[in-house]
């Protein structure tokens, strides 16, 4: 009976219903997407950030190499949250006597962490090198190979491209790690790090790598770590004050709404008292007809507001949104509670006016 | 007669009524807010970017090749040119004098140094700390703290025209050193006023004024090389043209756009016989991070919008629907569907203009807090806004209303009167 009366109520007035439902489907939306955005935006920030490059940095002490097996280290307490690149540096000779700094590198992973670096040609055969804006104009202003020297060791090289940072980088030449090491016999010294993970993470990183390479300094890029916190904590909080205040209207907008549809329904209200149905049973019936209603639009609202944070996070980021499941309880619990207050609070009011004077239209 | 129907509307209606112009002025004022704040907040994080440091760098034009790993330098410090000290003061003199948020100029000097122990080689870094300069009529401070916000002193910043030097941490520890300390530069003894922290190659440098430096190197007015820290619009192909093939008019207009390549242009004219350039690290990334972050705002804003225009409609439309006996009334007594529907035009832009105002004040308020909390400065409103504001009030207050007022205007008025809606 009890159930026979809801499902007749909302059939037979569909379109007060329905406006209230779709009243309450906007308002779960629009929650769910502000949360998972909110929750999702710090990942998606932290992805744009690591194009600032490496944050954690391996130097081994007093200008040693590192050990042999610092790359294989590295890369198992990192377990793939990050990209390790190592960097070999010496001072070598030019054919008239200048000083540059030649630093070997794996090339294909630089390209991977340095993304600002302005590369005209990556080099791809052995023997070539990627040469720095300023060092070009001294070493072979025509493009013309070149010869370089260390320690007495001569090496032929073929300019593959230039390289231009704005920084150090353009000062030097560039060559895989191979053709550095037959060359000078010099192991790298240092490894830059871009790890993924909060400010916690990374500090942990750095102490698990302290442990497992004693024989290194491991420390982080404070210029890197610092800023990124400071953008991203106000990015944040300027999404949450936004996100607070749209759930806010959204919540008002379906609170109005659920109370003028009750309100609507007085007679309804009337009668049942008037054929002897006690106020709690009345109560009962409203209360049970708001959550249903919130109930069924925080469902379908999830499922819209998932998919309007995948497409903001699609047309913003170029990556889906993930979906949070953990949103629901929340959308679900708050849309009830709102579809409760609305049919409650206008019951409380009915309550005291005798069915009569509803029923006369008073 | 129409504006006492109007009057006695509002009159005798005080709670319907109060309930619609809060829910508009609700839903302005968070529209307000948000377009506030998304206008703005690319200002406001190209400024929180700027903690990354310096964009842009300027080197003599002539110089020789840095000999330099891990900030560390190994060139003879005889070798390459320098830059004029005086000439610095001429970047508040350019186009974009007011987008340079600071400058540091940096000497890097290469000195013996004693603490407690026997002596060692360090490199002595010669800089601004906050120094004050004169441009013109025009006074302002500069230096590494604002260049470089993520350098930590314990102990105290030395004056600019003092003798008192910055320690590196590692150096401090190296050397047994610390805040108060005397130490032994060149030969000369100079106190240590604090320590410097920056998980760079600063911690194993001791840093001191440039006067100092200059002095030391013999070398007065030479600058190494100067960093500058200047807020920057994002790059995009126009951006990336060569001004030296452009027309006069195309020239002008890249001239005038906050570029990192336009303002690097103007730091070569206003320093002479300098080379500037974009620190890609920092400079090109900028541009990506705050297109995201304002792209990001514009989404929400646009969320933000949709759910005040909703809710607005909804207690609209509510505050309609409950008044069919009222129609039923009017009706019923001779007035014809259009002079009901104008009556409840009427009132709805009355409600509209009068809960427009009130809410874009209060998201003025809005934003100024949000600014004020989350910024630390102002968010500021173009007064331009409010009858944008007004205008969208108005109309999505009109379309709330149509569809209610349709219906309520067609019911048949014996039906509505006997309350059988």
């Amino acid at each position: 009976m009890f159930l026979r009366m809801l499902i007749r109520a909302a059939v037979l007035r569909r379109g007060r219903a329905l406006s209230a439902l779709l009243a309450m489907v906007v308002a779960a939306a629009v929650a769910t997407a502000m949360l998972n955005l909110y929750v999702d935006v710090q990942a998606k920030l932290r992805k744009e950030f690591r194009n600032y490059g490496a944050n954690v940095v391996v130097v081994a002490k007093d200008g040693q190499a590192l050990p042999a097996d610092a790359m294989q280290t590295v890369q198992t307490v990192l377990s793939g949250r990050g990209l390790a690149v190592p960097f070999a540096y010496v001072v070598a000779r030019t054919a008239d006597g200048q000083s540059v700094v030649v630093a070997g590198t794996d090339l294909e992973k630089v390209r991977q962490l340095d993304r600002w670096w302005s590369v005209t040609s990556w080099p791809s055969m052995p023997g070539e090198a990627l040469i720095g804006v300023r060092a070009m104009s001294v070493l072979s202003p025509q493009g013309k190979p070149f010869d370089l020297n260390f320690q007495g060791h001569a090496i032929h090289l073929k300019p593959a491209g230039t390289l231009q940072t704005g920084a150090a980088e353009d000062s030097r030449v560039y060559l895989s790690l191979t053709d550095f090491e037959t060359w000078t016999g010099i192991q790298p010294s240092t490894m830059e790090i871009a790890a993924t993970g909060s400010r916690e993470e990374i500090n942990a990183l750095v102490a698990n790598l302290g442990r497992a390479l004693p024989a290194a300094e491991v420390r982080p890029v404070r210029q890197i770590m610092e800023a990124e916190a400071r953008v991203l904590g106000k990015t944040r909080s300027t999404l949450l004050a936004a996100a607070v205040l749209i759930i806010l209207t959204a919540a008002l907008c379906v609170l109005s709404t659920l109370m003028g549809w009750v309100l609507d329904r007085r007679h309804d209200f009337a009668i049942m008292k008037a054929l002897g149905a006690s106020e709690r049973l009345i109560g009962a019936f409203f209360a049970a007809e708001a959550a249903m209603l919130g109930a069924v639009g925080a469902v379908l609202g999830f499922a819209i507001g998932v998919g309007v944070a995948a497409w903001i996070g699609r047309a913003n980021f170029h990556a889906p949104v993930v979906p949070r499941f953990s949103v629901l309880p929340f959308v679900l619990f708050g849309s009830v509670l709102v579809a409760l207050i609305a049919a409650v609070a206008p019951i409380s009011l009915l309550r005291r006016v005798q069915p009569a004077m509803i029923l006369r239209g008073e | 007669m129409f504006l006492r129907l109007v009057y006695e509307s509002f009159r005798r209606q005080k709670r319907r009524k109060l309930l619609a112009g809060v829910a508009i002025t609700l839903g302005v004022g968070v529209a307000t807010a948000m377009i506030a704040v998304a206008t703005d907040i690319g200002d406001k994080i190209n400024r929180e970017l700027r903690s990354y440091g310096a964009n842009l760098v300027v080197t003599p034009q002539e110089d020789t090749l840095d000999v330099e790993i891990g900030g560390v330098n190994l060139k003879p410090p005889s070798d390459g040119a320098y830059l004029n000290e005086a000439d610095l003061p001429k970047i508040k003199g350019m186009y974009w004098r007011n987008n340079i948020l600071g400058f540091a100029p940096m000497l890097p000097a290469n000195v013996s140094a004693r603490g407690a122990g026997n002596s060692i080689n360090v490199t002595l870094l010669g800089t601004y700390f906050s120094k004050s300069l004169t441009f013109g009529a025009q006074s302002f401070v500069t230096g590494v703290r604002s260049t470089h916000p993520w350098w930590k002193v314990n102990g105290a910043w030395p004056d600019d025209n003092s003798q008192d030097v910055l320690l590196g941490e590692k150096l401090g520890l190296k050397l047994g050193s610390q805040v108060g300390d005397q130490i032994e530069i060149a030969g000369q003894p100079h106190r240590i006023s604090g320590i410097l922290s920056t998980g760079g190659a600063e911690d194993d440098q001791i840093i001191g004024p440039l006067s100092l430096t200059q002095q030391i190197l013999g070398k007065p007015g030479a600058v190494r090389r100067i960093y500058v820290s200047a807020l920057t619009k994002p790059e995009d192909a126009f951006a990336r043209r060569d001004p030296k093939t452009m027309s006069g008019k195309t020239y002008d207009r890249w001239y005038c756009s906050p570029y990192a390549q336009s303002i690097a242009y103007q730091l070569q004219e206003a320093i002479p016989h300098s080379h500037a350039e974009q620190i890609r690290q920092v400079a090109q990334n900028e541009g990506t991070v705050l297109s995201r972050i304002e792209g990001l705002m514009m989404l929400v804003t646009l969320a933000a919008l949709l759910a005040s225009a909703l809710a607005v409609s909804a207690a609209m439309a509510t505050s309609i629907f409950e008044r069919r006996g009222e129609v039923g009334l009017m009706k019923a007594l001779g007035a014809g569907s259009l002079s009901v529907a104008a009556l409840f035009f009427a009132e709805a832009t009355l409600l509209a203009l009068v809960g427009g105002a009130v809410g874009f004040a209060g998201g003025t308020l809005l934003a100024r807090e949000i600014g004020r909390s989350i910024f630390n400065s102002q968010i500021t409103i173009q007064p331009v806004l409010l009858p944008v504001i007004l205008a969208i009030a108005v109309i999505v207050t009109f379309a709330g209303s149509a569809a209610a007022i349709r219906r309520a205007v067609k019911f048949d008025p014996v039906y509505a009167l006997r309350g059988e809606a």
